[in-house]
């Protein structure tokens, strides 16, 4: 049976991502920074799903030590999950936080999917999902370094898809919308418009499964999306975003 | 997120801050914060039990730790629901050793409520199966229980309403089954004195719980459906079911759509349904095999069945009284019966022997009943736990959302000594809920 690779796994979107694929009867690989975490998850796929799993450490942000981590794995499939968001305004005022928020989301995920792309044009085959987020669509102030980073992530994804399209390899770009995390169980979150990490996996689970490009999680974003993109730029710069 | 929270009685609702954690760690932070919390799992039990100002939800903490195919011992964290470990366990030739009338609790409500099941009078309450588990204690220290380890914190937490502390993880053994199929027995009892010999008669069988209709007088008067059954054998299946002897049941489920009108519920509409729900047994005595979800989980069928009671809830009302108390019993259904406030759900079981520090099953005769949250109704269940004291009798914590100080008291003997655990583990009673408060069992604020 073929593998995939979470990356970010301790997140509720990467567990719920991980026991997913493993239902499906996939093998399963967790890694995160902190993979001491991951016990109970290990033994929780293995016995509901009867498939194998296997956990291990991941810094996004240890860019020397990617290549070697990868090249130990070697997966069917690799999903980056990982990121980090800070309070903006204490980005905007600490370089050391817009740095991590930058690097992580977007200079570390270049940094192993630029390595497992390698993999797969090689293998002639293999598939590459990159959580990004609907906050990348478009620059606005209260996602001023977060967003950016997302943005260019976004762009990365749609890039390398183009590169590796002859190569029969799979690249989706997903970007969720509001999803009910333990991050955001204290925002108020509007309910029609939120996904539980379990929809975000489903939604990403079949997306795979037909190939798509872009996904967006709930669909309708991808409209709220459209129509935010497409107000004028000297309106947007005055709107509360 | 503050947000209103309430049991599944929907009887009281309270504004809580309700957290949830994933890894040990972050449990480990939220009970070092200073304000008082209780833990809460799927919110199944009825009244205030898991009602607190700041509520630490554990259903995100649900991970299957191990599972012993082989010697029928599963370990898992305290917020897995009973219908996930059944998913896992039941193709495997496994059972829930105790389960209560639905499936969507989770283990740590279900050891905190020890609860029981159809097949008390065998095999216990859960806490009977339940092998060690952890809690981790309002200091934030992390304490491993069981019967021969830190044996005074395993019996005040098995029942203990989650007053210790936080059960983390749960250890216990399953039942060995041949198929996932029930032979059933449903047999009609004309009346209280009948049924109370039919359950003498069946007592033998694993699993055995009555209905009871508590409007009927004169000679019909507990007119009842006994149900009995027991795990069924690959011989005993039919030809279709012995295709897949251990076949898991489907998840067809139906959404009450809305809360029902109070007016809704009455004398009338009760004696109807009651009429209907004995009516629909023609025969004296059914004798089939179905599936394990329509004997133990006939309601789960309906989620949100709870809105039948509309917006005001419903308050559940479950009293055990000793066997040489018939004839409470049958002083209480009169009561009722003559207060017109009969029940849908009136359920009559006989518990076996129990010794435990604060569970709530003894051995004796214990009805359960829902009644609609209506203006005289608290003053009517007052009058009702006088005569549960008369017979000394007691009422289940987990059910409750009403009850006074008094009759905890007058119910549990061993009541002072678990006070004295509580104290000890949880000293500035930082472990608290609306139930805990109301019923005097911690410090208050």
């Amino acid at each position: 049976m073929e593998t995939v690779l979470v990356l970010g796994a301790t997140s509720d979107i990467g567990m719920a991502i991980a026991k997913k694929f493993a239902a499906a009867g996939y093998n399963i690989q967790l890694a995160a920074r902190k993979p001491e975490l991951l016990g109970p998850l290990k033994s929780d796929i293995e016995i509901r799903y009867k498939v194998a799993c296997s956990t291990y450490a991941f810094d996004a942000l240890k860019y020397n030590s990617h290549a070697a981590f990868f090249d130990a794995l070697k997966p069917d499939v690799t999903i980056t999950i990982f990121g980090t968001m800070f309070e903006e305004e204490d980005a905007f005022n600490d370089w050391s936080l817009a740095e991590t928020m930058i690097n992580t989301n977007y200079t570390g995920a270049v940094s192993i999917l630029n390595i497992a792309a390698k993999y797969y044009i090689a293998q002639q085959k293999g598939a590459i999902i990159g959580i990004s987020s609907v906050a990348g669509d478009r620059g606005r102030a209260s996602k001023l370094i977060y967003g950016s980073s997302k943005a260019a992530f976004t762009a990365y994804l749609a890039g390398l898809r183009n590169k590796c399209f002859k190569d029969n390899v799979h690249v989706m770009t997903v970007k969720p919308g509001f999803v009910y995390t333990r991050m955001t169980e204290n925002m108020p979150l509007p309910k029609p418009l939120t996904s539980t990490p379990e929809e975000v996996a489903d939604i990403v689970y079949n997306g795979f499964t037909k190939k798509k490009n872009t996904i967006y999680v709930k669909w309708f974003w991808r409209y709220i999306m459209l129509i935010i993109k497409n107000i004028p730029e000297f309106q947007f710069k005055k709107m509360k975003l | 997120m503050i947000k209103p929270i309430a049991n599944w009685g929907n009887y009281p609702v309270i504004e809580s801050n309700e957290e949830s954690f994933v890894f040990d760690e972050q449990l480990d932070e939220l009970v070092s914060k200073e304000q008082p919390f209780i833990a809460r799992g799927n919110g199944r039990c009825y009244g205030d039990a898991s009602l607190a100002d700041r509520t630490i939800s554990t259903l995100k903490f649900n991970k299957i730790l191990s599972f012993d195919a082989a010697a029928g011992i599963f370990e898992c964290q305290s917020g897995i629901t009973l219908d996930q470990i059944l998913t896992v366990i039941v193709p495997q030739g496994w059972f829930l050793p105790v389960t209560p009338g639905t499936k969507f609790i989770t283990i740590g409500g279900a050891l905190a409520s020890d609860v029981h099941g159809k097949n008390h009078h065998v095999d216990g309450s859960i806490s009977n199966h339940v092998l060690d588990f952890d809690l981790v204690l309002a200091s934030g220290d992390v304490i491993t229980c069981s019967r021969s380890v830190n044996h005074d914190l395993f019996e005040a937490t098995c029942g203990g309403m989650g007053l210790t502390g936080v059960i983390s993880r749960v250890k216990f053994s399953l039942k060995k089954i041949e198929t996932s199929f029930i032979k059933q027995k449903q047999i009609k009892a004309a009346n209280l004195q009948e049924l109370i010999e039919l359950f003498d008669t069946y007592k033998d069988y694993t699993y055995s719980v009555a209905w009871i209709d508590c409007l009927k007088r004169g000679e019909h008067f507990g007119r009842s459906i006994l149900m009995l059954g027991e795990h069924a054998s690959v011989n005993e299946l039919g030809e279709n079911q012995k295709s897949n002897p251990l076949k898991l049941p489907g998840n067809k489920q139906i959404t009450f759509p809305i809360n029902m009108p109070s007016w809704v519920l009455n004398q009338f509409t009760v004696k109807a349904f009651n009429f209907l729900y004995y009516g629909k047994n023609f025969k004296k005595e059914i004798n089939n095999v179905v599936s394990y979800e329509p004997f133990f989980y006939p309601l789960d069928k309906v989620l949100h069945w709870n809105r039948l009671y509309g917006k005001k809830g419903f308050v559940q009302y479950q009293f055990v009284l000793p066997l040489d108390a018939k004839q409470g019993l049958i002083e209480i259904l009169t009561r009722i019966s003559d207060e017109g406030l009969g029940s849908f759900l009136a359920v009559l079981k006989v518990f076996g022997k129990q010794e435990s520090m604060i569970s709530f099953p003894k051995e004796g005769y214990t009805l359960a009943l829902d009644f609609p949250v209506r203006g005289n109704l608290l003053a009517f269940l007052d009058e009702l736990d006088e005569l549960v004291l008369k017979y000394n009798g007691r009422l289940y914590m987990s059910k409750d959302a009403r009850m006074k100080p008094k009759m905890l008291v007058a119910g549990y003997p061993e009541l002072e000594k678990f006070k004295s655990i509580v104290k000890k583990y949880n000293p500035y009673g930082k472990i608290r809920s609306a139930q805990s408060d109301r019923l005097l069992l911690t410090d208050t604020k």
